[in-house]
């Protein structure tokens, strides 16, 4: 027979007044939806979070909608600091994404975000966009890579929230203290080394995403500490890239939420302060990372339709190192559509340093608020797509019936210019 | 199997009352994707296939897949197309959210049932009533009918 063991669980006054209606009848809904998940991972109290980011302002069907409008309806409010995810439209350029029968409930969806406080950053990297919680600070984000990235690269404490959770959250400002918010859940069960891959492949950008599709496929949900990487997260931006493609092709391949990168990220100065001795260590091989990389190409052949970049949006350092790959180069092949994703704040900053004109100037395109791996973007009849993003190859089969080819951005580049697939095998033998 | 005149007990995730034909998933499904909106798996690599959950009492041992299952199962408890009541094996908040939250827009109450490993394994088929109170109370699954194992 099932015994339930926990203690109850056990609100503040505070608490117990929110639930009650004394903050209004939104606050009580998104407190009776916490408390309901609270009751089921058995968490003993709640915590009180410093932000949100939150997932649902992306269109799955009407019951998503009917929760954002009846939150406004009760006059809901965010209580802390609330980014938004990518939507299902790009509301800044009209006319890209194609109209649907979901377009309307779409934008009425976004509507409801904003009327609630959340921030118009329509962005998966948040992060870009000045929302950087402090080292352990609890927080309540959604979105698999922003869980990730908030959880291994900036240190502050997310458990996995998704959908309905996210803005119950941000409008009572707590969360279960559960999952990744306690200490013990956040120690690594497990050691992948990479002391053994070749220092000249670990300075390719598309290595690193190679290496997330690994960890994800050999730790599942588990938390890992990963030894043997470079890495330096005051570099101006390029450790941070290669995390956040780490970070988003694990939690894809897996269900990797919290990842410790040794004498990198915030919580791993040694091994010691996040693995306990006697870990399992895995030491990982360049064929284990070639095999990992095949994994992420269905394509065959050269053939090539598209180039979709920035999945998670791209960065301004990402934009620096596009502007300079294209510079005094040849325009992109008429045959291939190049797409990148970004946030806005993102596209503002890089514009005004002068990154984003060379790429519309070869003849790329620039996606925001929205991603060309959620919505109708990519022209009908694309078939080969190259991309130096892990987490869109990774979907990309299933969402879009397309097939990608995985690339570094140096590649994809050369790639698009050419009209097919080129990419540098030496470097994975 | 347990006592207290039950079939078998849990523990209530999320409360209500139903009664429906027993389906035992032999493997997780995800709603998002592998289910479609009328409650049928569509999941290419399940092994179930075609199965309708609709109206049935669901064991499944473990979620899975996007957290966006949760608005999935919303979307079926409002068009009546949701299981009946959903027995899980481990702890899964994000289809306890789509509970949740269809009890809060559309007034209806689908019980979600933590149950034990080996009382998992004893689940077979037939038509079973699911009695949920509000967590973390215990919860009941029996045979209906009248024909007491």
């Amino acid at each position: 027979m099932q015994q339930t063991n926990a203690a109850p669980l056990r609100l503040t006054a505070r608490e117990q007044d929110m639930l009650d209606g004394r903050d209004g009848e939104a606050v009580a809904l998104a407190m009776r939806l916490v408390t309901g998940v609270a009751r089921a991972v058995a968490a003993e109290r709640l915590l009180e979070v410093a932000s949100a980011h939150v997932d649902g302002c992306l269109y799955h069907g009407r019951a998503g909608l009917d929760l954002a409008e009846r939150l406004v309806a009760l006059g809901g409010r965010v209580a802390v600091r609330t980014t938004s995810n990518v939507g299902s439209l790009d509301l800044m350029h009209p006319g890209l994404v194609r109209t649907t029968e979901d377009t309307a409930p779409a934008r009425r969806l976004m509507e409801a975000y904003l009327a609630l406080g959340c921030e118009p950053t329509w962005s998966c990297a948040p992060y870009q966009a000045g929302h950087r919680p402090e080292p352990g600070s609890h927080v309540a984000w959604a979105e698999s890579n922003a869980i990730a990235f908030v959880n291994s690269v900036l240190g502050a404490r997310t458990d996995r929230y998704g959908d309905f959770i996210d803005i119950a959250a941000a409008v009572c400002g707590r969360v279960p203290d559960a999952g990744l918010h306690r200490d013990a859940a956040r120690r690594a069960g497990l050691v992948l080394d990479f002391s053994a891959i070749p220092r000249a492949l670990l300075a390719e950008d598309v290595t690193w995403p190679v290496i997330g599709a690994l960890l994800g496929d050999r730790v599942g949900t588990r938390v890992a500490a990963l030894t043997g990487l470079p890495g330096d997260l005051g570099d101006g931006g390029r450790t941070e890239d290669r995390l956040k493609a780490l970070g988003a092709t694990a939690a894809s391949t897996g269900g990797v939420a919290l990842f410790h990168v040794v004498g990198a990220t915030p919580e791993a100065p040694t091994l010691e302060a996040v693995a306990a001795a006697g870990a399992p260590v895995v030491e990982v091989t360049t064929a284990d990372l070639r095999a990992a990389r095949d994994r992420l190409s269905t394509a065959s052949g050269d053939r090539l339709d598209a180039v979709s970049l920035g999945t998670p949006h791209f960065s301004v350092s990402e934009f620096a190192a596009l502007a300079d790959l294209l510079e005094g180069g040849p325009a992109f092949s008429p045959g291939v559509d190049v797409w990148v994703s970004t946030g806005r704040r993102v596209l503002e900053d890089a514009t005004a340093r002068g990154y984003v004109a060379p790429l519309l100037a070869a003849g790329g395109r620039v996606l925001t608020d929205t991603c060309t791996y959620v919505t109708s973007v990519l022209r009908p009849g694309t078939g080969t797509v190259m991309t130096n993003s892990g987490k869109w190859a990774w979907y990309a089969p299933g969402n879009l019936g397309v097939d990608p080819v995985l690339g570094s951005l140096a590649e994809c580049v050369s790639s698009a210019r050419a009209g097919k697939v080129v990419r540098d095998e030496r470097l994975w033998r | 199997m347990s006592g207290c005149g039950a079939d078998l007990v849990g523990e209530s995730l999320h409360p209500g009352v139903a009664r429906g034909p027993l389906l035992v998933l032999v493997e997780p499904v995800s709603f998002w994707g592998g289910v479609d909106a009328t409650g049928v798996i569509v999941d290419a690599r399940h092994p179930q296939r075609g199965t309708s959950l609709a109206g049935r009492v669901v064991a499944m041992r473990a979620g899975r897949g996007s957290s966006s299952a949760s608005a999935v199962l919303a979307e079926q408890i409002r068009s009546g197309h949701a299981p009946a009541a959903l027995l899980l094996g481990e702890r899964d908040t994000v289809l306890l959210l789509g509970a949740l939250v269809a009890a809060e827009l559309y007034d209806a109450r689908l019980p979600v049932v933590l149950i034990g490993e080996s009382d998992f394994a004893a689940l077979d088929g037939g038509e079973v009533e699911v009695r949920a109170g509000d967590p973390p109370t215990p919860a009941t699954v029996r045979r209906a009918g009248g024909d007491p194992r």
